[in-house]
């Protein structure tokens, strides 16, 4: 799989860069701001590009920009972010546009390889990856509150959707049957009135869509 | 020297004491400057006459502008004065802003112009006349006092000679001594006449000045509390682009050892493990440190987006309303985002809270700032340091800020910020 990464500390770089190779990526170019990024997406065309967030020249969400210019103009381009911090503002931003082939991630979660392999793996299959962070503060800002009607064990299996997982994920996450995974998200969709939608994908949209909504 | 003395009081001093000499000195060295000004006004109507009033105006005129012109240097040879001779610092008079030549009539206008004119013109030629009295007195008195030996040289016979009017060379001798010893009374009064007169005319305005002081020290303050604000964001930008890029691909590093080395012994294994645990956690804490210093977040997105991250991170469920429609400015912004971040540390830790509740809101130019949980209550600012660091930097910016804790709770901390310094 080709891959260009988008990060400007020099030393993580070469770590993602070594990571990748060492797993059967193709890093295709390893470039340090958002312009070389836009413009090594445009000449290799990768099938995913990881960005971090704060590049230069302003050091504050070049890279979600990036992103979003990426998803708007290479929609074949799948992206995943990288921070330091994750803000769920910089994921709505994200989000509003796309909820497929878009992950935000911690920088943290490198260190957990095959975490990280995985989640590479499903935002370049079109999939999402939202970090657990980001699903909480998602989370928070719906406290007037179909949630409320939750069970906790259902909070759990719809954070566990929002961050992207499928049912066999959330199943091994929360050491239970994918049989009674598929209920929980049953009553789930249920109790908050969303669409019932088939496959992980337009699933987390929905779940997404309704985690963004206004409080 | 004169100032532990007070050049400011009346006291009386030997005759033959230096504070006497002294007040003497300074009296008498101001006569000059004070009867100049009069001097100025009056000597050119003794040569000149005018009758017609076209004539008399326009003298007026000359005579009156050298004066105003003159009052400035004047007022400053007077605070040399009182520096050189008593040690005595007047604070200086503002200058003119347009200097010396367009400004003598716009300065009539100003309430320190007007002081100085009644120091020149009124209180200093009664001060001269003073000193001259002081002079007078010296004079006479030493005069007087040895009368007795002019009186012994004289043959018998004549008006003084001490063997025929004995008595009345006596009570003159009497009176040169009691003159003496009035004129350091007198000098040291004229004196204090003057130091009152220069320190109230010729000095600038007590509310005047203090009121500048104010508007000095208060941008000063601004300054300081910006430029720490830009320390922390500094400090925030070094922690993020070195120690956190290092940490992570340490763990980085670490974490490829732990999932691809095939054939390493148990025990080395475990080691590759704890360091990976360890490292991961250290990311964590330095992530929040960090945050806690000035997420870029804040500076991007403002309140509402950077503290919906605070509350996320908080183990106890929050309610976050945010509802600031114009955005305060950054120094502001990053205070209530420091007390909301505090504030909730504080609960975490003592409160023993099930629920806390965040409003930031903005009236007009306040921001107002409310964290309340229903936990145990008791807190007490006097006491957690966590508080009194809230508080004194809620004060760096001219906040308020209230606590009500009692025993058994609930706790609500109330914070009130000017938007713009």
């Amino acid at each position: 799989m080709r891959v260009v990464i988008a990060e400007d500390s020099v030393l993580l770089r070469a770590g993602l860069i070594k990571l990748l190779e060492s797993t059967g990526f193709e890093v295709a170019a390893a470039v340090g701001e958002a312009d070389g990024l836009l413009a090594a997406v445009a000449e290799h065309r990768p099938e995913l590009a990881v960005v971090d967030v704060r590049m230069p020249p302003g050091y504050t969400d070049e890279g979600v920009r990036a992103a979003l210019v990426i998803r708007r103009e290479h929609p074949e381009v799948a992206v995943l972010l990288l921070s330091q911090y994750v803000e769920e503002r910089y994921a709505a931003d994200l989000l509003s546009a796309h909820t497929s082939g878009v992950g935000y991630l911690l920088k943290d979660r490198v260190a957990d390889v095959s975490a990280f392999l995985d989640a590479l793996r499903r935002v370049a299959a079109g999939g999402t990856a939202l970090d657990p962070e980001v699903v909480s503060q998602l989370l928070l800002r719906r406290h007037n509150d179909p949630l409320g009607r939750l069970t906790p064990r259902e909070r759990e299996v719809l954070g566990l959707m929002a961050e992207g997982r499928s049912n066999a994920g959330i199943a091994a996450a929360l050491v239970v049957s994918e049989s009674a995974v598929a209920k929980h998200i049953n009553n789930i969709f249920t109790k908050l009135d969303l669409p019932h939608a088939e496959g992980d994908h337009r699933r987390v949209l929905a779940v997404l869509r309704f985690l963004d909504g206004e409080t | 020297m004169a100032s532990t003395q007070g050049p400011g009081r009346a006291r009386p001093h030997a005759p033959w004491s230096s504070a006497a000499w002294r007040d003497t000195a300074f009296t008498a060295s101001g006569v000059p400057l004070h009867f100049a000004g009069w001097a100025i006004l009056g000597v050119p109507w003794w040569g000149l006459m005018p009758v017609n009033a076209t004539p008399i105006l326009l003298l007026v005129a000359a005579t009156a502008l050298p004066v105003l012109l003159l009052a400035r240097p004047a007022t400053r040879a007077h605070r040399e004065r009182a520096w050189a001779m008593l040690g005595l610092d007047v604070p200086p008079l503002p200058e003119w802003p347009d200097g010396p030549f367009r400004s003598p009539l716009r300065a009539l206008r100003t309430a320190e112009m007007w002081r100085e004119l009644r120091y020149h013109l009124l209180v200093g030629p009664l001060l001269a006349c003073g000193a001259l009295l002081v002079l007078a007195c010296w004079t006479a008195g030493l005069l007087l006092s040895t009368v007795v030996l002019y009186a012994w040289a004289l043959p018998d016979g004549s008006t003084l000679s001490l063997g025929t009017h004995a008595v009345r060379t006596a009570l003159l001798c009497a009176l040169g001594v009691l003159l003496l010893a009035a004129a350091p009374l007198l000098a040291s009064a004229v004196r204090a006449l003057d130091v009152a007169a220069v320190t109230t005319l010729l000095a600038p305005d007590r509310a005047k000045e203090l009121e500048r002081r104010v508007e000095d020290l208060a941008e000063k303050r601004a300054e300081v509390v910006d430029a720490a604000d830009l320390e922390r964001r500094r400090i925030e930008r070094d922690l993020h682009d070195g120690a956190q890029q290092r940490l992570v691909s340490l763990a980085l590093n670490l974490g490829l050892a732990r999932e691809t080395l095939t054939g390493v012994p148990d025990d080395a294994m475990k080691v590759i493990v704890e360091a990976h645990e360890e490292a991961k956690e250290a990311l964590t804490e330095l992530r929040t440190l960090i945050r806690g210093l000035h997420p870029a977040v804040l500076e991007d997105r403002g309140l509402d987006a950077a503290l919906s991250g605070v509350a996320a991170r908080v183990p106890v469920p929050v309610r976050l309303r945010v509802e600031v429609p114009e955005r305060a400015s950054s120094t502001v912004e990053a205070v209530a985002y420091f007390v909301v971040s505090e504030a909730l540390t504080n609960v975490v830790k003592h409160a023993r809270a099930t629920s806390v509740e965040v409003a930031v809101l903005r009236e007009g130019a306040t921001l107002r700032v409310v964290v309340g949980d229903d936990g145990v209550g008791g807190a007490d600012p006097a006491r957690g340091t966590g508080l009194t660091g809230l508080a004194r930097r809620v004060r760096s910016v001219d906040g308020t800020f209230r606590v009500t804790s009692p025993a058994g709770g609930p706790t609500t901390l109330t914070v009130e910020l000017p938007c713009a310094l």
